[in-house]
């Protein structure tokens, strides 16, 4: 060793800040922060704090308004805040599951603080704060099997932006089916051919011809939405006549014995129709087919790392169509919740959207059936609130109306951050 | 198992990759398939491993014709591969890896994980290949990577195992294991294809040899030819296989770099605490293992990345937060490592190419319009003076050869006066002639008293530049060596393990 001239430095790593650790820090700050004033605002701009809730959704004669004093409720949340912020002001705000509860803390009394100060000060006819859970439920259900579908689509490497497509033929053709067999259960095979023809086209153009996934999905949506209006339309509204096609029976809700007198949780979950039932099956069922089984692990390959995938044998093409037309099976199951699942008769535009915010749970849910499933319930959470403060009148409906939206972006930017997406979503596999 | 290739052509429209090759394997031979970068190496392979169908010419297993339509057929019949880029899934098990495509299943198609991890634990226990099967791939050193590689060819019960380009990520300790590995499957009777372009291993591990060039057998060698002979075949004429280079006259210390430190997006410390100064007239390497740092190290010193600490000094002024134009402006000529992604736009021609950093000089431009004829001029002069063989100016540099797209970048870099070169794997992907020529450019440069640095994982190219090497290994310079150090002694500090300690048995278990 004579030509060494110089010895390796000793091993302590140097004392660099993260800067992954002060952007953290900076973030929890700001959020905490902006939280605090609003919320001490909010308490301070309170007049009367006498607010009234239910703990069901709907006022009824066995569940009457119950009086409830928010200034206490208003003051505890204003200490929380205080307290995260001061966690985070001097880095010591807890990581891992612990850093996640108390985030949820956090979460939960902002909303809290805001419900006393929204339901506080009204006149005339006073709106009570309900059960969130029973809206919630309903309204992120069609989300979440939408999010099962994209899930499966680009675990597998194919972008499925058609979603909403799927929704709209779902809803569509569950209507008709339904209506023609007279039979809501009809509905749910509708729903399934409609979507796993929209997923074949997606696997033709994409798998087949290797389109633009991206350009794919928006031209499919729009086909749906031409399509499905202009075949809505052309049903008489003669009730003689649209009986027969666009005017189905609806699933009945099913009580689960013993489950469903659960309070509060109960009639929320299991007080259901058969496809509510359904979706729950279904995140169970994916999650279990994507990583316990031999087709998951090939399909995750597939989506990963075709080529190595191609080098052990595995068809990369046939696994990808397989995945899609799975995923077209859950999306249409999706739509139909917007027929049959809810209101009955197919009207044009009938999902909303809400397929490109199935699109969004998939990714702030890192493409995890069971995270896509909690990114569902938020928005859901989010468009009940919504639907619910339309009833206090305390802020603008237009706003509302925007703010399951605005949460959309602020969630998937701002929570969820930079995450991998599986490697080879999006691309065509070619051999050689 | 014999495998017999006859008359095997493979043509991508009017390129002819593979022009009738003819090649036997015997039972339990390790047989090298030397070449150069491009000479049809791997083409042929992804023939043999059902990824490309041949337009000509047939393959025998034991006298038997067979076709391979696809790598299941190849698998079936007992090939296996380790490819050059390895074929894992980053994020899955060495377990997942290895079972995929052949699964161990509780029977309606779920995953028998625990029948997976014992197969892979008797599998690695027999052949002597120590792997973890439960950790996630994206976490293993290459070198272990390699190992999962071998073994699921052997779990597939390959008779006849395909290495193509094993040794390019490995230590010489790695290399040297891997060695072992080969002759001990060669023991027990497992046929072996070694294609590779470096010598030294060909005549180390090597029963026969075939050299391919241009897509054509060219000849075949014993191992006990001489490394300039082999050399001869490869390339087609007599190769100078040193770089003439006279003393360095070694000057002031022109770049110093003091308490680097680089953090990744995900939060890792790539580059740890790293201080050296490149003197005018020297050429300091940078040797080590891909993925020790040197990339990070030497995006941090152009400006590219942002540093957590540490600072820059080019002639004792701080640069480390000025950004590339200006430090190219003021003398830095930057070659870098990934040059169809960092050094030149494939779809421009070769004339605007030679002038990507260069065309705010004005010489170049006037008042915002281009320059052109003087743009053509340079173009026609660079041309001549670093030969680079393209049919016109006009040329897309993605239509070049991989040597011709490199001399494009060192051209453009040289055409400007230096203080100090960095230049990040010159001669990666690069034929021999353009080779000889860069590096005597690059040896030229230094003698015009040019601070050059050198990073490279190819030792053999370490030793024939540098004056002075830094070996780097887990972001830090595990230790600053002459020139005549031996093979052994920087093969450990490329390890890891410190100087005047010898490697322990379980040496690499410890960095897993």
């Amino acid at each position: 060793m004579s030509a060494l001239v110089e010895a390796p430095p000793t091993q302590d790593v140097p004392q660099v800040r993260d800067r992954a650790d002060v952007a953290r820090q900076i973030r929890l700050v700001v959020v905490f922060g902006l939280a605090l004033v609003l919320l001490l605002w909010m308490t301070l701009d309170i007049k009367d704090p006498n607010v009234t809730y239910l703990l069901t959704e709907k006022r009824s004669k066995d569940s009457p308004p119950k009086p409830l004093d928010g200034t206490w409720v208003s003051w505890i949340t204003v200490a929380i805040s205080a307290v995260a912020l001061v966690l985070a002001a001097v880095n010591r705000y807890p990581r891992r599951w612990l850093g996640g509860i108390l985030s949820l803390v956090v979460g939960l009394s902002f909303y809290a603080g805001f419900l006393m100060w929204a339901y506080a000060d009204q006149e005339g006819f006073a709106a009570s704060i309900a059960n969130p859970l029973p809206g919630t439920v309903r309204i992120a259900a069609p989300i979440v099997l939408g999010a099962l579908a994209g899930c499966l689509c680009e675990r597998a490497g194919v972008i499925n932006i058609a979603i909403e497509g799927q929704f709209l033929m779902g809803a569509f053709f569950a209507s008709v089916a339904a209506s023609l067999a007279y039979s809501a259960e009809m509905g749910l095979v509708g729903g399934i051919v409609a979507g796993v023809l929209m997923a074949s086209l997606l696997g033709v153009f994409a798998l087949r011809y290797q389109m633009n996934q991206v350009v794919l999905g928006v031209v499919l949506v729009a086909l749906a939405t031409g399509l499905t209006t202009f075949l809505a339309g052309q049903i008489p509204t003669d009730p003689a006549v649209k009986q027969y096609f666009n005017d189905p029976p609806i699933l009945k809700p099913i009580s689960i014995p013993g489950l469903a007198d659960i309070p509060v949780i109960g009639p929320a979950l299991f007080q259901q129709n058969l496809l509510i039932y359904v979706m729950y099956g279904s995140v169970v069922l994916v999650t279990f087919l994507l990583f316990q089984t031999r087709w998951g692990l090939r399909v995750r390959s597939v989506g990963e790392h075709p080529k190595a995938a191609d080098t052990v044998g595995i068809n990369v093409n046939r696994v990808r169509w397989q995945a899609v037309l799975l995923g077209g099976v859950f999306a249409g199951l999706g739509g139909a919740l917007y027929t049959v699942g809810s209101t009955g008769a197919f009207d044009r535009d009938a999902s909303a959207g809400t397929g490109f915010i199935a699109l969004a749970a998939v990714i702030m849910g890192r493409w995890h059936p069971v995270g896509a499933t909690f990114a569902g319930v938020f928005f859901g959470f989010m468009w009940n609130l919504q639907n619910q403060l339309s009833f206090a009148g305390k802020l603008p409906t237009e706003l509302l109306g925007a703010a399951p939206y605005l949460a959309t972006i602020v969630a998937v930017a701002g929570f969820v951050g930079r995450v991998r997406p599986p490697a080879a979503d999006g691309e065509p596999y070619v051999k050689g | 198992m014999k495998l017999e290739i006859r008359g095997l052509t493979k043509r991508f429209g009017s390129f002819t990759a593979n022009d009738g090759i003819d090649l036997a394997i015997e039972p339990g031979e390790i047989h090298c398939l030397l070449g150069e970068n491009g000479a049809g190496k791997s083409t042929l392979m992804n023939m043999l491993y059902g990824l490309l169908d041949p337009t000509e010419g047939e393959i025998l297993v034991d006298g038997e014709p067979v076709t391979f339509a696809s790598p299941s057929d190849a698998i079936a019949a007992g090939i296996g591969m380790v490819h050059q880029h390895f074929m894992l899934v980053p994020v899955f098990t060495v377990a997942e890896n290895v079972m995929l495509g052949r699964e161990q299943t509780r029977g309606a198609g779920v995953l028998n994980r625990k029948a997976a991890a014992d197969r892979v634990r008797e599998l690695s226990q027999e052949h002597g290949l120590r792997v973890e099967p439960d950790r996630l791939v994206e976490d293993l050193p290459v070198g272990v990577q390699q190992r999962v590689e071998i073994l699921k060819a052997l779990a597939n019960d390959a008779k006849v195992l395909i290495l193509d380009e094993p040794t390019a990520v490995l230590t010489p300790q790695e290399i040297d294991e891997l060695m072992r590995i080969m002759r001990d499957l060669k023991a027990r009777g497992t046929s072996i294809i070694f294609i590779t372009h470096k010598l030294r291993e060909v005549k180390a591990v090597g029963d026969r040899i075939s050299v391919i060039r241009r897509g054509k057998v060219v000849g075949t060698a014993s191992p006990d030819a001489s490394e300039a002979e082999l050399a001869e075949m490869m390339v087609g004429r007599s190769v100078q296989l040193r770089v003439d280079k006279p003393q360095a006259e070694v000057g002031e210390a022109v770049l110093s770099v003091e308490g680097m430190t680089v953090v990744d997006p995900r939060g890792h410390q790539v580059v740890k605490d790293v201080s050296f100064e490149a003197h005018a007239g020297e050429v300091l390497g940078i040797a080590g293992v891909q993925g020790n740092g040197q990339t990070e190290l030497i995006k941090a010193l152009m400006g590219l990345v942002k540093p957590d600490a540490g600072t820059v000094r080019l002639d004792g002024r701080d640069i480390t937060k000025q950004g590339p134009r200006k430090s190219l402006a003021a003398g830095i000529g930057y070659i870098p490592e990934d040059r169809s992604h960092d050094g030149y736009v494939g779809t421009f021609s070769v004339r605007e190419n030679l002038v990507l950093d260069l065309y705010r000089n004005a010489e170049f431009s006037r008042g915002g319009a281009l320059a052109l004829e003087a743009i053509a001029r340079n173009a026609t002069h660079r041309i001549d003076e670093f030969d680079i063989r393209t049919e016109s100016a006009e040329t897309p540099v993605s239509a070049l050869s991989g040597g011709n797209q490199q001399k494009v970048v060192v051209a453009r870099e040289f055409s400007r006066p230096l203080k100090v070169l960095i230049a990040s794997q010159p001669t990666r992907g690069v034929d021999v002639g353009s080779i000889e020529f860069i590096h005597k450019r690059i040896v030229a440069e230094r003698d015009q008293g040019t601070a050059v640095i050198i990073v490279s994982t190819e030792l053999d190219e370490i030793y024939a530049l540098s004056d002075r090497i830094a070996v780097m290994y887990d972001g830090r310079i595990a230790g600053v060596v002459g020139p005549d150090i031996p093979r052994e002694e920087i093969g450990l500090l490329m390890a890891g393990a410190g100087p005047g300690v010898a490697a322990p048995a379980g040496e690499e278990a410890t960095h897993e």
